[in-house]
Parts: structure tokens; sequence; C-alpha cells
């Protein structure tokens, strides 16, 4: 593994001034993207801020209604908090689908949301890669890209966005927290992540120096029942080739709030809007989560390798929807 | 945040680093790059934590970290300040060995034996944690972290079961390991 320098911290204030100061670095907590990646010579920060100590390891229910999470709370201390299995079972459902017991323990949320994709060609150095280093080129886009993504994606890259805890996000609603040198902001989940365009290494909307602390989940959809449905080629510690989570409210056998989001198949995590729309004020029956799937996956782009997700993704939206009404109080 | 202030860093040069290891307090000096396994083996000869993929992918190199089971290879030593390691080395007590390994010895949940410290300490953890359901679907699920390329898993699996006789869960939710 190449050298870095490293740098302990104790308060948010001087991680972000660390940060801040040396465009080389980058912060660590799980680290359990960061130093596989070091380790491949695919990131190569000058410094490491380490900010697993920050005080940032709580979860706790805003006046409002809302589930503050700190950014260091572990993916395994989040799926199993009481207020998350209680009002979140989606996210609770995505983080336990994800990774292993070990990973989980050392991931952190804020980590999560910084998770790097699971291209071939973007962990390969020897590879042609617009994500890893700008206008070099695209292996996947003819290469192996059965595990690739089909929405979302660009001329210049198509690498999927690997986070089951960030399909739950997007489909539950989220607030980022950043903390930076020019104070603090706040951010809807939707969007920080970039979509790939024609700059695929430029992830998402942090700036130099700003530090995710905190991400506050929307209230709860009242009365709705959800479901992570994760189709993988092993039933444990795999990637997703798709995955869907959904939150549906029925009133009456009509829908009356549905929230659908997308794993395994886009560049970002994918909130699919427009079948939402398609889900609300109609009949809790197949037929409409079949047209919502449908209206999900339109304008999905295949490549040689990956066109069987389409028709997959279809099934686990469909398949999501309905176990997702299932599990809804019936009003 | 006192203990941690006490790290010294000197850009990427080397580093001191306070930690516990199998009861044992000990300070190792090295440079920020040096993940816990690597410290483990090779600065304080405790070689019974296995090296296999060193990219969080196999297990072999599970220890526990303030009694959670995490992957050595992806966590840096200089991270680890202040903190309680236990590796298989430390299973075992005065009383004799861990109801793990003793079950796996029991049960030949083992073939080649290199991924057998990786799958001990999981075992040992996830008997441990009671948020961790007891059936066998669970056990294999929380397990799946720690691959056995010479296919012992139905030994492993019975082991643990049987290992639980002798265990009771300690860590309820929210508690602090």
């Amino acid at each position: 593994m190449r050298e870095f320098a490293f740098q302990p911290t104790a308060r948010i204030d001087q991680a972000v001034q660390a940060h801040a100061s040396d465009a080389g670095a980058a912060f660590i907590a799980g680290g359990t993207t960061l130093i596989d990646l070091v380790k491949l010579d695919v990131m190569r920060p000058a410094r490491l801020v380490d900010v697993s100590r920050l005080p940032l390891d709580d979860v706790e229910r805003l006046d409002d209604g809302r589930l503050r999470i700190g950014a260091t709370v572990t993916n395994t201390d989040l799926a199993h908090h009481p207020l998350v299995t209680e009002h979140y079972p989606l996210l609770s459902q995505a983080l336990l689908s994800g990774a292993s017991t070990q990973l989980r323990n050392m991931a952190t949320t804020a980590g999560n949301v910084m998770q790097r994709t699971r291209c071939p060609y973007f962990r390969d150095v020897a590879a042609a890669c617009n994500k890893r280093q700008r206008g070099s080129g695209c292996d996947a886009l003819h290469g192996i890209n059965r595990m690739h993504a089909v929405l979302g994606v660009s001329e210049h890259c198509i690498a999927t966005h690997p986070s089951d805890m960030c399909v739950a996000m997007a489909a539950l609603g989220a607030t980022l927290t950043l903390e930076g040198p020019n104070g603090t902001r706040e951010m809807a989940f939707g969007d920080f992540h970039r979509l790939p365009a024609d700059r695929p290494d430029l992830e998402h909307e942090l700036e130099e120096g700003e530090l995710i602390t905190h991400v506050t989940l929307d209230t709860p959809v009242e009365g709705a029942g959800s479901h992570y449905l994760k189709l993988r080629e092993r039933a444990s510690y795999e990637f997703a080739l798709a995955s869907a989570g959904a939150v549906v409210a029925v009133k009456d056998g009509t829908i009356d709030e549905a929230r659908l989001a997308l794993g395994g198949v886009g560049t970002k995590p994918w909130r699919a809007v427009e079948a939402e729309k398609a889900l609300r004020d109609q009949p809790a029956e197949t037929a409409t989560f079949e047209r919502a799937a449908e209206v999900a996956m339109r304008g999905a782009i295949p490549r040689e390798h990956n066109a069987f997700k389409i028709p997959l993704a279809r099934q686990a939206i469909a398949r999501a929807l309905s176990r997702a009404v299932a599990a809804s109080v019936n009003r | 945040m006192m203990e941690h202030s006490e790290t010294r860093s000197q850009g990427s040069g080397e580093t001191t680093v306070n930690l516990t290891v199998n009861g044992e307090p000990c300070q190792l000096t090295l440079p920020p790059n040096v993940v816990l396994l690597d410290a483990l083996r090779d600065r304080l000869g405790l070689t019974g934590t296995k090296k296999g993929c060193d990219h969080g992918q196999c297990g072999a190199c599970t220890v526990h970290i303030d009694g959670q089971a995490v992957n050595s290879c992806l966590r840096l030593a200089v991270m680890c300040e202040g903190r309680h390691i236990t590796t298989v080395e430390g299973l075992a007590s005065d009383v004799g060995l861990h109801p793990v390994q003793q079950a796996f010895l029991e049960h030949d949940a083992y073939q080649c034996g290199f991924c057998t410290p990786g799958q001990m300490m999981s075992a040992a953890a996830l008997l441990e944690d009671s948020r961790i359901a007891d059936d066998d679907a669970a056990v294999r699920e929380a397990m799946s972290g720690n691959l056995c390329r010479c296919g012992a898993y139905k030994n492993i699996l019975s082991a643990i079961q049987d290992a639980r006789r002798h265990v009771s869960p300690q860590r309820t939710e929210g508690e602090s390991p």
C-alpha cells in the first residue's frame, strides 16, 4: 500500500480544516471501501483524516418525527437500532442484505453514502476508466458488462452504484447535513449523487473539505408497508443484480402513497419517480405493480451482457411492491 | 478523546499506537499504512490470524475489536488506539479451549484449516450477539463473510450450533460491547 499521512481528529471543525487544507486528503471512518481501493492503487490519498471518533454516533428521533443518524453509526448498529426496525424496516432490511457481518460492523452510514462502484474496470488500474482517470475512456462499454447499470448511464460510464442502504434512503426520503469550511448546509438525498454524464469522475456534490455529519430520514409514511427485495447470484454476501425498495400505503384497496427506489441497475441510487406516480390512486393489485415496473424501466439502455437486468428488475419491482402492500396496514 | 489525541502523527512517518491484544497492553510504532492484520502477524508474531484475499472478501483475517468481528486487513493499525483486540490466540482461557474451538474439534469443522481462525472468531462473536437469531439460516447468513474453499460449511454450522449450548449472549441492542 502506498504511503500517506495520517491525522486523527476529535472535533468536526478540526476534521473539516484538515481536509480543506490538503487537496490530497480523504476522510476515513470504516475504511472498508477506502483501504480496499488504496491497496489496489485506485484511490491515492496523500493524507487520511480519521473521523471515526468524532461525536457522530447517535441515532435520535427529532421533534418533527424525523430520524437523525450520525455519520459514524455503523451499518450493524443502524440495522438493529430499535427506532429503525420499528419505523424504517426497509432500511434495516437493506442494510442487512449488504456485505458481510464483519464489513457491516466496520462500515459507517456516511461511508456507505460515499461507497464507490464495484465496476471491475474502475478497480483495475490497467483498464480505461473515465471515473478513475478523467478522459481515459471506458472499457466497460464494450467489455464484460454483465454487472453494469442500465439506468442513468452515459457514453462515458455505465458503472453501477453498489449500495443497498442508499436504495432504502432514496425510497424513504432523506436529507444530508454537510459541514464545510463555509459552514453547515443541507441537501436532499436525491440531489447528492451525480449522474455520470460526461464527468463520471465527479460522483457527488461535496465541496472541498465538506464532511457528511448526519443523514436525516423523512417522517415515516403513515400506515405504509415496505419491502426490500435483492436479487443476486448467491444468497448472501453479494452485490445486487437488481434490487427494489418499496414503501406503499393503501386506503380502501387504493394506493395512497408509494415510494420506489432501485439498486443494481442504476448509476446512482435510483428513485423511480415516474413509477411512483403510476402507482398513486391506483388499485393495489398485480396489474398496477407490473405497469409501474414497466414505467420504472422505461429508458433503460442495455449493453451486450446486461439486457437481462431489465426484466429482472421489473420482476423485482412488482414483487417488492406486492410484498410492501401485504405488509401495509389496510385502512 | 484524550486517548486518541495521544496518537502521535508525524506526516507519513511512524506513529505510536497503544492497544490491548489478547488482554496484554502493547505499544506499536509503525507507519500509517500498516493494517491491523500485518501489525498482528509481522510485529507481534501472532500468525494465527490469516491473510487470505487482503481485501475484506474472505474473512480469514477476522479478529474482534472491542468484541466486534471485523476484517483486520481493512483496518489501519493506527486507528486502533485504545482498542481491545482479540485474535484466535486469545480465544482460549486458563480453563481450556473456547466452546467454539472445542466444538470445531469435535465436529471436524475444517479441512485444510486456513480459514479456521477467521471462522472461529466470527462464530465466537455471533454466539454472544443477541441480535442474531439462533436458527441455522441466521447463522449461515451471519457467517457468510467467512469463505471456506474446502467446503466444510456443513460441519462449521453444526459446530457453531453445538457450541451455542455453552455460550450465553451478552450483548443486547444499544449496549456497547
